[in-house]
């Protein structure tokens, strides 16, 4: 009883934020709905939601899955490993690591990305040094390769910092408890890191999977404009075709989509929630 | 001996990562060195750029704008994103799940449709300029912040807080004195985190910017049509310095001693 | 520790900021402000400060990247632009929409700088001149390396027949990509025939496999950089290429191109013509003129400034597109919506390939 009375009150405290949302979110999304569900005459229309199962479309939606995927889970697995050599070494608590991962994405996005080009391109920098050292070049460039290496290099740091935080939380002394036990580092990890870290695995996921869905700029400079993105047609449809009600209509429908592929995470943070340590 | 092992394989690993994240930069570092404008062709060593950089008015007032701005938006939407994450874990779960779906959506818009509805939305009531730009950066912000402090909320422990209630303390002295010692990670990291987004964001700024309001990455954006000025590259090679020895420093300044933290390291 | 860190950061941070905001303010009366759109890196800087001194009107300078981004934030009603400088195309889809005012381009002083070649290209979207006056211009062709491709290239035959499959770069633009598959086929680029679009649409999806990239800004450099053999590219674009790698030939193929044009107009909610007059003025000026040029070094159609370039650089066919090559050249203009439509239904196709 005691507790609920505490919860009930610490909610107020989240009332700027659903302010916010309001204002700068909820409204604004209902100008996107007003063009989404309407033509160019203004009737109402469902057809720039259905547009999304049109082939062009729905061959571009199942690309940005396979690649947002694909660098959600290869950034999962770059994480963990890289947390854990951090956690051994001692050197997050200091908080200079987790500078260190971040501070390259202070240089412009736009940058980064061409340095990429360069070091990936057929006469690129790799290749150079691939040669050097007398192996075959590597024919990267314009490829899906480049894009998931662009993806996965711009995101990595948004899997590592969570994951990295739920982590370094954990109680020393559960750890030696469980190796005076004589649990092996993988038990270890299994039982006790692994469960920890969902929280924060969770949120990695959602920084990592949501914006890859609707990234456009690496595609169109690491793959050479071959591969189409959902992103890059809700750009297209913006920018240069001008038609704004369909650009919206497949945006509301991909919203839809994440939301629904969310909800599934949701649902398990939803259940984490309830057995906190409350 | 395993130990040992061990350690190498993590340091080795940990390299590879950083000349992963790394690389682009040395690539940058380089460019801003090279006295040919064109960013493929090597045409000998020079400190031109750097010298050029100093003399251009456009480029400072643009840093100041993008520090001002990504600093601005990032300390607002962390109070708003520490506070209402809070309330948002108090929620009940119906509550929870629609906040935190609404959370998501200025993540899942991709950028051209947040910057438009924005744009379309602003002009009703205030005339694009800094303003503007700096509730669109906090909008998209928040729930960068949001999502890294919620896992340290769901592992902080309530009943010290409460304790300190029960013992006197008031809401304000009890959440600095235990509830924020317990968030700080997920504090700091969700800042940084929203300090980086804005930093980079083009598009959103691009339509929510009033005239002779520049951020670096607007632009750079403009400038990619000609070509990157190699300014641009000077000035990142001058941040990243800036930023890493300030790192370095700090870092080797000695620790207090006697600290549990170490003494469990060097076990 | 971190803590520490962070407070330093803030610090530095905040030192930084206050070092930089000491501005500069200069000693000229204002007398007015004037809102201009123009694209990125489109005007020497120096060109803005000059016109404060010299008149007392501060100009607020905003810049875009696309003629569609530059559309939508002039439509969106948020800013009041006085002056926009934007593409043929957009200009007249501007102009049909009453977004620009009649200006009178004889009160101009420095009219007569601007070759009258130039005034007749703008009738393509401006009849009669009542609008706009010309900025920059230029063509599409073909930038090659003679390093890989040894015979001359005269034809967009080249793109297609898959000798440099691989090698090859196209525009990530449709309207462009489009421009190059119709003259190809000896179609106008202004087509409204729906076969002829069809038939380029085909051109494009059998050429597909053999293109490397399509590029907008970068496909100059990949060119420079020998990452490729051609890429259709701006004439603008082939100047700085070539001045980057001297063994690269630009050519506007026999079969025609597009030529485009960039040209200022006054808005219609423009509060002062008589200011945004004296700027256009001002940019037709030779002095200024030839400032601009030096800056973005895409064609003029200043001839005044023309003239004063040296021998060397008025044969640089990249910079001064003599008058044969742009014979077969066609002005971009828009197209019917439903070809509009279909263009880009195709090239999304073509991309989705």
């Amino acid at each position: 009883m005691n507790k609920l009375k505490t919860i009930n009150k610490r909610s107020w405290l989240s009332s700027p934020y659903v302010i916010w949302i309001i204002g700068f979110t909820v409204i604004p999304m209902i100008m996107i709905f007003r063009y989404a569900f309407t033509n160019e005459d203004g009737s109402f229309t469902f057809s720039q939601i259905t547009a999304i199962l049109d082939p062009i479309h729905l061959k571009a939606l199942i690309f940005s899955l396979e690649i947002a995927i694909g660098s959600t889970v290869i950034c999962i697995l770059l994480s963990y490993p890289l947390v854990m050599a951090m956690k051994r070494l001692n050197l997050g608590k200091q908080g200079f690591a987790l500078f260190i991962l971040i501070l390259p994405m202070w240089m412009n996005f736009i940058l980064r990305i061409l340095a990429w080009q360069m070091i990936l391109s057929n006469n690129g920098i790799l290749n150079f040094l691939l040669q050097k050292v007398g192996l075959e070049p590597l024919a990267i460039a314009n490829s899906g390769t480049a894009i998931m290496v662009g993806m996965i290099y711009d995101y990595l740091p948004y899997m590592v910092l969570p994951i990295f935080n739920a982590i370094a939380e954990i109680d020393e002394d559960i750890i030696e408890a469980a190796k005076d036990l004589g649990a092996g580092s993988i038990t270890i990890f299994h039982k006790i890191i692994f469960p920890l870290s969902i929280p924060g695995l969770l949120s990695g996921i959602v920084m990592v999977f949501v914006p890859s869905m609707t990234s456009f700029v690496v595609s169109d400079i690491l793959g050479g404009g071959k591969f189409q993105l959902v992103g890059n047609i809700i750009e297209q449809e913006f920018t240069k075709s001008m038609n704004w009600h369909l650009g919206s209509g497949l945006s509301v429908s991909l919203m839809i989509f994440v939301l629904i592929s969310m909800a599934f995470t949701m649902k398990q943070e939803g259940e984490g929630k309830g057995s906190a340590i409350w | 001996m395993v130990e040992k092992i061990k350690n190498w394989v993590s340091r080795f690993y940990l390299g590879l990562i950083i000349l992963f994240l790394y690389a682009p930069i040395l690539v940058l570092i380089v460019l801003s060195f090279n006295s040919s404008r064109s960013r493929v062709k090597w045409g000998g060593f020079t400190f031109d750029w750097y010298v050029r950089l100093f003399s251009n008015r456009q480029i400072s007032e643009a840093l100041t704008t993008t520090l001002l701005l990504a600093f601005v938006s990032a300390l607002i939407a962390t109070i708003i994103g520490v506070l209402s994450a809070l309330g948002i874990h108090a929620m009940r779960q119906r509550n929870y799940q629609l906040v935190m779906a609404f959370t998501h959506i200025p993540m899942v818009n991709a950028d051209i449709v947040t910057g438009i509805a924005l744009m379309l939305w602003f002009v009703h009531f205030i005339p694009l300029g800094f303003g503007s730009v700096l509730l669109a950066h906090v909008t998209f912000n928040i729930p960068y912040v949001i999502l890294s402090v919620m896992p340290k909320i769901r592992q902080m422990n309530v009943s010290l807080y409460e304790a300190a209630r029960d013992l006197g303390a008031n809401a304000v002295y009890g959440f600095f004195k235990v509830i924020f010692p317990q968030l700080t990670n997920g504090i700091v990291s969700g800042f940084f985190m929203a300090f980086t987004m804005s930093m980079d964001d083009f598009v959103i700024t691009y339509f929510t910017k009033g005239p002779g309001v520049n951020t670096l990455s607007t632009m750079i954006y403009g400038e990619i049509r000609k070509g990157i000025k190699p300014e641009m590259y000077a000035l990142s090679t001058i941040i990243f310095v800036f930023v890493f020895a300030i790192l370095l420093v700090v870092n080797y300044i000695p620790q207090k001693k006697g600290k549990v933290v170490k003494e469990r390291g060097l076990r | 520790m971190k803590k520490r860190v962070i407070s330093v950061l803030l610090a530095a941070a905040v030192l930084g900021m206050g070092i930089l905001m000491t501005g500069c303010s200069g000693s000229q009366e204002k007398k007015g402000t004037l809102t201009v759109f123009n694209y990125g890196e489109y005007m020497d800087p120096a060109v803005l400060d000059l016109f404060y001194e010299e008149t007392g009107i501060e100009v607020k300078y905003e810049e875009a990247l696309t003629p569609e981004e530059m559309y939508t934030k002039y439509k969106s009603g948020a800013i009041d632009y006085d002056l926009l400088c934007s593409t043929d195309y957009m200009i007249e889809k501007l102009i049909q929409e009453g977004e620009f005012q009649q200006i009178d381009i004889t009160s101009l002083e420095n009219k007569e700088n601007i070759g009258n070649k130039y005034w007749e290209f703008s009738e393509a979207f401006d009849p009669g001149n009542k609008y706009t006056v010309p900025y920059f211009w230029g063509t599409l062709g073909i930038l090659y390396d003679t390093t890989k491709v040894k015979e001359p290239i005269d034809s967009w035959d080249i793109l297609f027949d898959g000798d440099y499959a691989g090698e090859i770069i196209m525009q990530n633009s449709m309207r462009d990509t489009y421009v190059v598959a119709l003259k190809a086929l000896g179609y106008s680029v202004n087509t409204n025939d729906e076969n002829e679009i069809r038939q380029a649409h085909e051109l494009l999806v059998k050429q597909k496999p053999d293109v490397q990239a399509y590029l907008v800004d970068e496909a100059r450099d990949e060119v420079v950089a020998g990452n490729a053999a051609m890429a259709v590219v701006y004439s603008g674009e082939a100047y700085l290429g070539q001045e980057y790698n001297e063994n690269l030939e630009f050519v506007v193929p026999e079969e025609g191109s597009s030529v485009w044009l960039d040209s200022w107009g006054v808005t219609k909610n423009c509060k002062n013509p008589d200011m945004a007059m004296q700027f256009l003025d001002f940019l037709c000026r030779e002095d200024i003129a030839q400032m601009n040029f030096e800056y973005i070094y895409f064609s003029t159609p200043n001839e005044a400034v023309i003239d004063s370039l040296s021998e060397e650089e008025r044969k640089d066919e990249t910079l001064v597109p003599p008058d044969d090559a742009t014979v077969n050249c066609e002005v971009c203009v828009q197209q019917n919506p439903e070809i509009v439509d279909l263009e880009n239904e195709q090239w999304k196709k073509l991309k989705a390939e």
